[in-house]
């Protein structure tokens, strides 16, 4: 008996262990995309049917999302959105498939599409190119396909992109420390930046923003290293940055919420004051909950968002495209600039006005 | 006179001899900075009390830095160098069963589904033992698989390399699980002056290398690294010994991962311990330890993963861009293996040899 339960351990373990030790063949994968494929084709026809029946009663319009993955709150907020959006309720039926960082995956859930015959497809694409062949089966099929947030670089039979500037950001905050510094009085204005994953599309646009405004005015930008996005990376880069430019810097700027929180604790740590009461301006991106309590809490000076809640905007493209018009191939999603009235100050991008939202409880509540 | 050749015939021999210098050359690269920029050449070095915001006065300089943050590693280091010496293998799936512990502990503290918590829902004791738990039990299944399936190491432990920190997202219920609870900071802050991770590695290797020293433990890894199939003969039971190296090796994992979520309050699963089975694995190479296993030096271990620990803080006192960096960092290290490397060694040896020849014939 305890050698047939061994032997059938044995025997799990070792499958696990060559489904593992074979990950990296390509021969595998092949061999069952195939396989899955006739698996779930059926299903689809089986879907696909009664979605064709509403869609003769006149309604319901069948949309296929494949979303990145679920690593962040800010994605959760992303597929939540768009959940939301495309209810039944609302005349939408919303096959959503979580693609988990898996890019072949991904191509795999849009092909399913194809075959469901779904009315629109939304992408958010895990890499920007490798596109072209499957958008042009979705071109042939007829199906419009909306690409959200990260961008596809390598074909444009996309209908709409949909997603945020992050260079706008970037300008937004330089614009925005110009008139705070200049309402406060501070004259010199040396920089640290945290910057976030190198060759991330928001660190580039928010560095390239942020620098044009230091450029422009002659800051003094110190030093710009990356805390990858995270927590433990702001407070490891901040801890650092405190020793090498003790009392040199009036401004720390980090390019998302969770590096800003670690950079806090370094901060304590240093026994160096920040945010609306303290020595450091602490600028911050992204405009998370937590980070919006940040705001309230006077730790960040403002907070600049990027908005997660695309699935609004996709809904006015595909209302363009039902009655039969063009959308605009780049749509910029809004986006709100968050401080308390201590900090809220009137400054301009491009010449065009922004108007900055007053964190209180209910903006927490409604933020993502 | 024969004192002093024989301090430098025993400084030769001692078998941490390029492991510290090893260290102290990359240290030392900042006094030539610091020199050549006209600050003080010894500010790296320097250690002064910093009052805090929250914390009082502390001990605040770069090399509280690298003891401080180099702590995950130090810790790590000292199972994987036992798992090298008994199985001749690697335990890859640390840095995943780190990201699993902190979740684990976090969720057990905010409780499930909770995204955001300043209370603790069960006593901070309960969750760090939970996590604890969770890092021994990932330990004794990788070493299950290791000693009594046979599996190769590298094989049997990518199943948690793979798996642990997926777990660890469905544990969290896919969400950041933050725990501003000060108590639950504590690990990752100060405990008087002195930041907290130090003292836990203090504590990790002391007791380590007294159960080393004072049993037979020591000796019983290292002879079934060497030959488990003679030391089961002479009486050893090589099985139970390479799955307790594993277990412990999980239990190191466990305790390093609540630090880490410690640190930032939170469980972030999806970067805790990322890449720091990596880290571990050139510990124990740059301790001067052989992958092959057998026998094992548990302080070059250590000095190892600070030595890393030292060139990440270089790099950011130097300043270098934070693209470039791993490429210095990879040079430096081919330079420390390589010193290390037995051709290396063997090539000085000789010329030392033939100098004192010529010497002795003058």
């Amino acid at each position: 008996m305890k050698k047939k339960v061994l032997g059938v351990l044995l025997a799990a373990t070792m499958a696990v262990g060559m489904l593992a030790g074979c990950g990296g063949g390509s021969e595998e994968p092949a061999a069952d995309a195939p396989a899955e494929e006739a698996t779930e084709a059926p299903a689809a026809e089986e879907e696909a049917a009664p979605a064709d029946d509403s869609a003769a009663a006149g309604d319901t319009i069948t949309i296929g999302f494949a979303q990145v993955g679920h690593e962040s709150d800010w994605r959760t907020a992303s597929t939540k959105s768009c959940q939301d959006v495309f209810s039944a309720d609302n005349g939408y039926d919303l096959s959503f498939v979580d693609c988990d960082n898996d890019s072949a995956a991904q191509l795999e859930a849009v092909r399913n599409f194809i075959q469901q015959d779904v009315d629109y497809i939304i992408i958010d694409p895990i890499v920007s190119t490798g596109w072209d062949t499957v958008l042009t089966e979705c071109e042939d099929a007829g199906i419009p396909v909306i690409v959200i947030d990260r961008t596809i670089d390598d074909s444009d039979k996309y209908a709409a992109w949909v997603g945020s500037n992050f260079k706008t950001e970037g300008l937004a905050a330089g614009e925005w420390l110009k008139a705070y510094a200049e309402k406060k009085g501070i004259s010199e204005i040396n920089a640290l930046v945290i910057s976030g994953t190198t060759g991330a599309s928001a660190q580039i646009g928010r560095s390239e923003g942020f620098q044009e405004i230091a450029d422009r005015e002659g800051w003094n930008i110190l030093d710009e290293q990356t805390g990858d996005f995270t927590e433990d990376g702001g407070q490891a880069v901040m801890e650092s940055y405190c020793k090498s430019y003790a009392g040199k810097f009036n401004v720390v700027v980090c390019q998302n919420d969770n590096e800003a929180f670690g950079a806090m604790t370094a901060m304590d740590n240093a026994g160096v004051t920040y945010g609306l009461d303290g020595d450091v301006i602490l600028i911050s991106f992204d405009a998370c909950t937590a980070g919006l309590e940040k705001v309230k809490a006077r730790q960040f000076s403002a907070d600049f968002e990027c908005n997660p809640l695309a699935a609004p905007f996709v809904e006015e493209v595909i209302q363009t495209l039902q009655s039969g018009g063009t959308p605009e191939k780049e749509v910029y999603m809004e986006e709100h600039w968050f401080a308390l009235p201590d900090a809220i100050v009137d400054f301009s991008i491009d010449g065009a006005a922004q108007t900055m939202t007053e964190v209180t409880d209910d903006v927490i509540a409604a933020q993502y | 006179m024969a004192k002093e050749k024989t301090f430098f015939e025993k400084l030769k021999a001692w078998p941490l001899l390029l492991p510290v210098v090893a260290l102290i050359l990359v240290m030392a690269v900042n006094i030539i900075y610091d020199a050549v920029n006209g600050n003080n050449p010894f500010s790296f070095f320097t250690i002064t009390l910093q009052n805090t915001t929250a914390n009082g006065t502390v001990l605040y300089g770069r090399i509280i830095d690298i003891l401080n943050r180099g702590s995950e590693a130090a810790i790590l280091a000292i199972g994987m160098t036992l798992v090298v010496s008994s199985s001749a293998g690697t335990d890859i799936s640390v840095g995943s069963v780190m990201s699993l512990a902190a979740s684990v502990c976090c969720v057990t503290l905010a409780g499930y589904g909770v995204s955001s918590t300043t209370e603790l829902a069960r006593p901070l004791i309960v969750g760090v033992l939970a996590g604890i738990a969770i890092g021994c039990l990932c330990g004794a299944f990788n070493g299950f698989l290791v000693a009594h399936l046979k599996i190769q190491p590298m094989v049997a432990t990518l199943i948690l390399f793979t798996a642990a920190r997926s777990i660890g997202l469905l544990v969290c219920n896919d969400l950041i699980v933050y725990v501003r609870n000060p108590q639950f900071g504590f690990f990752g802050s100060f405990f008087g002056p002195i930041p907290t991770p130090i003292i836990i590695t203090a504590i990790c290797v002391a007791v380590t290398a007294l159960v080393l020293s004072k049993t037979a433990l020591g000796t019983y890894i290292q002879s079934v690294g060497i030959n488990a199939k003679a030391s089961r003969i002479a009486g050893l039971n090589s099985k139970t010994i390479i799955f307790m190296t594993y277990m412990l090796c999980g239990l190191f994992a466990g305790i390093a991962g609540i630090i880490n979520g410690s640190r930032i309050t939170s469980a972030d699963s999806n970067n805790i311990g990322l890449y720091m089975e990596l880290d571990a694995i050139l510990a124990v190479a740059l301790g001067g330890n052989s992958l092959g296993g057998g026998k094992f030096n548990l302080a070059g271990s250590i000095i190892g993963a600070y030595t890393i620990q030292a060139i990440t803080t270089t790099l950011y006192a130097l300043g270098v861009s934070s693209a470039q960096a791993p490429v210095y960092k990879a040079v430096i290290v081919i330079i420390i293996v390589a010193i290390q490397a037995p051709p290396v060694k063997a090539y000085f040896r000789k010329r030392n040899a033939a100098k004192a020849a010529v010497a002795k014939e003058a």
